[in-house]
């Protein structure tokens, strides 16, 4: 079984993100750039799929500037085994990542794509979904046990107050949460192997999908600040401030 | 404009998180009707015509809709959904899952997790783990959104007669099947709910201890909570989770615990009206954010306060 795994290079999750004083975009000059840590995840299901046989070839593919070459090479000395890179400029909508990725299966015939729940610079949470209905596949959510046999994927579900499984024909499209599993670190033999993991170029155009976007961002701006509060010596005095001034219990 | 309203529910109650998405609905502007997909989920209809301010509700009872398989629902929406201008569901994790499905069906760019409404196409949501609030204007015909149920005061449950529909739509797609689902069963109040709140950090180092939140949590009527660090060190399960990649709270009183305040935490419960937290650490990022702070030992501090509760 193919698998298709989805990577986008964001911010790094350590960094700090602020508004630009203008309010025009989000300022990321000379910030930390890193694979998504959803799609990190993503990254190690597939290859561990692969190191229970259950896989054969995992490819990874990335939608962004030149730049995401280093995210899908990233992938590749987890153990992916090739990648894509779908180049444009500027930020894609989610609808039309979606459309790229279906064209991508399209031509590749995975009989799984597993991506991240959300990317931690949009926080959308769309994009599986979106290539799901797209494609026409079921789809397995937020995904914290992945089980593949007899042409049946049964994923288990982080749902809001617990867990749900699900059965899905496959293809099916799978996005992953935190507790799915954890990371390998790259070492460094395997980083120098995926230098010369093979790796194409496409772009939007070549697949035929329109990008123009669907939505305008007007503006960004810092959220309310909150006001500095006060420490309290002991919980005594906390107890009666929470009673008696803020009366809340 | 004319607003069709997702309703979330078990197929026997209507939940509250609808409210907020009808109170989204009316800073809009416009007819709000709410569709409830499910099976033998009259009840459900009945609950929703009660909601004041909807006009007609529509009640799609189907076994093909009995768990919310987002491939199921998603068609029913994209169906239903051609005669509004505006489709908004919770974002819950059935509203995450089933509303971008639909908006692909659609062809329309969604937008997630909005916590403000300027105009009928304009909407403010967070992003960047809530520490950039974006304004987006949306092109598309079809407005689909979700709706961040803490930005949005619910509306009453009840004071309203909306007529209610049977519409006999029926899509299986075969494409999933349900297997089971093991909901975790408890006399607290859902964290997305809770007027009270209590967390607990790396700080209270294993699962076991969490029990003296929880029995805090018994004396407020709180809901407990977690931040991803206890989460990924395995001590509490993911759906306890308050954070970007968790769940947004925004009670009257949030208790953080041994939680040093990572942002990816703070975006999840910063809205909250009153914060206190109780951290060793007194240069903790969390006490820029805390009403009250206590600088102590959580376990010398949070049995005192158990006592004196």
């Amino acid at each position: 079984m193919k698998i298709l795994v989805a990577v986008k290079r964001v911010v790094d999750y350590n960094v700090k993100v602020r508004a630009k004083a203008d309010g025009s975009a989000v300022d990321l000059v000379n910030v930390k750039m890193a694979i998504n840590p959803f799609c990190e995840i993503a990254v190690e299901e597939a290859v561990r799929l692969k190191e229970k046989g259950i896989a054969s070839e995992v490819v990874v593919v990335s939608i962004g500037p030149q730049q995401a070459q280093e995210q899908i090479r990233t992938a590749l000395a987890l153990g992916a085994d090739r990648g894509i890179l779908v180049q444009c400029e500027g930020d894609l909508e989610p609808l039309a990542v979606a459309k790229c990725l279906k064209e991508i299966c399209a031509k590749e015939a995975p009989e799984m794509i597993i991506l991240g729940k959300q990317a931690i610079d949009g926080d959308n949470n769309q994009t599986g979904q979106m290539l799901a209905a797209l494609a026409g596949y079921g789809q397995g959510t937020f995904a914290s046990v992945v089980e593949v046999a007899d042409g049946v994927a049964k994923v288990t579900r982080e749902i809001d107050g617990g867990l749900q499984t699900v059965a899905l024909k496959l293809p099916a499209v799978v996005t992953t949460d935190l507790r799915l599993n954890e990371p390998r670190y790259a070492s460094l033999p395997n980083i120098m192997k995926a230098k010369k993991k093979p790796m194409d170029t496409t772009t939007p155009a070549d697949l035929g999908v329109d990008v123009a976007p669907r939505t305008k961002l007007l503006k960004v701006e810092p959220p309310a600040e909150r006001k500095a509060g006060i420490k309290v010596a002991d919980v005594a005095e906390l107890v009666d401030k929470l009673k008696n001034e803020a009366k809340v219990i | 404009m004319s607003i069709l309203v997702i309703a979330e529910h078990n197929n026997s109650g209507l939940n509250a998180a609808t409210l907020n998405v009808v109170a989204a609905a009316q800073a809009i502007g416009g007819d709000i009707d709410i569709l409830v997909a499910g099976s033998n989920c009259g009840a459900v209809g009945e609950a929703a015509a009660q909601v004041p301010g909807v006009g007609k509700v529509l009640v799609a009872d189907n076994a093909a809709y009995a768990n919310q398989l987002a491939e199921n629902v998603a068609l029913l929406i994209a169906e239903v959904a051609a005669g509004y201008s505006h489709v908004l569901g919770a974002s819950t994790s059935a509203g995450k899952n089933i509303l971008p499905r639909a908006a692909a069906l659609l062809d329309v760019q969604p937008i997630s997790d909005i916590s403000g409404v300027e105009s009928a196409d304009t909407f403010k949501r967070p992003i960047y783990a809530g520490n950039v609030i974006a304004t987006v204007q949306s092109s598309d015909a079809i407005k689909v959104l979700t709706v961040r149920g803490t930005a949005f005061d619910a509306v009453p449950a009840t004071g309203g007669s909306a007529t209610v529909e049977a519409i006999g739509a029926s899509h299986d797609t075969g494409l999933s099947s349900f297997v089971d689902e093991q909901i975790v069963k408890s006399d607290r109040p859902e964290l997305t709910a809770a007027k009270i709140v209590i967390s607990g950090g790396r700080g209270m180092q294993n699962g076991e201890n969490f029990e003296m939140l929880n029995s805090i949590a018994d004396k407020l009527g709180a809901a407990v909570g977690a931040s991803r660090a206890a989460v990924d060190a395995g001590f509490v399960p993911n759906d306890m989770q308050v954070g970007q990649t968790g769940k947004i709270v925004a009670p009257d009183l949030y208790i953080a615990v041994g939680i040093s305040g990572a942002i990816q935490h703070l975006a999840g419960m910063k809205d909250s009206k009153v914060i206190v937290a109780i951290n060793k650490d007194e240069e903790a990022p969390i006490f820029q954010v805390a009403d009250y702070g206590l600088v102590a030992d959580l376990f010398v501090a949070i049995p005192e306060l158990d006592s004196k509760l």
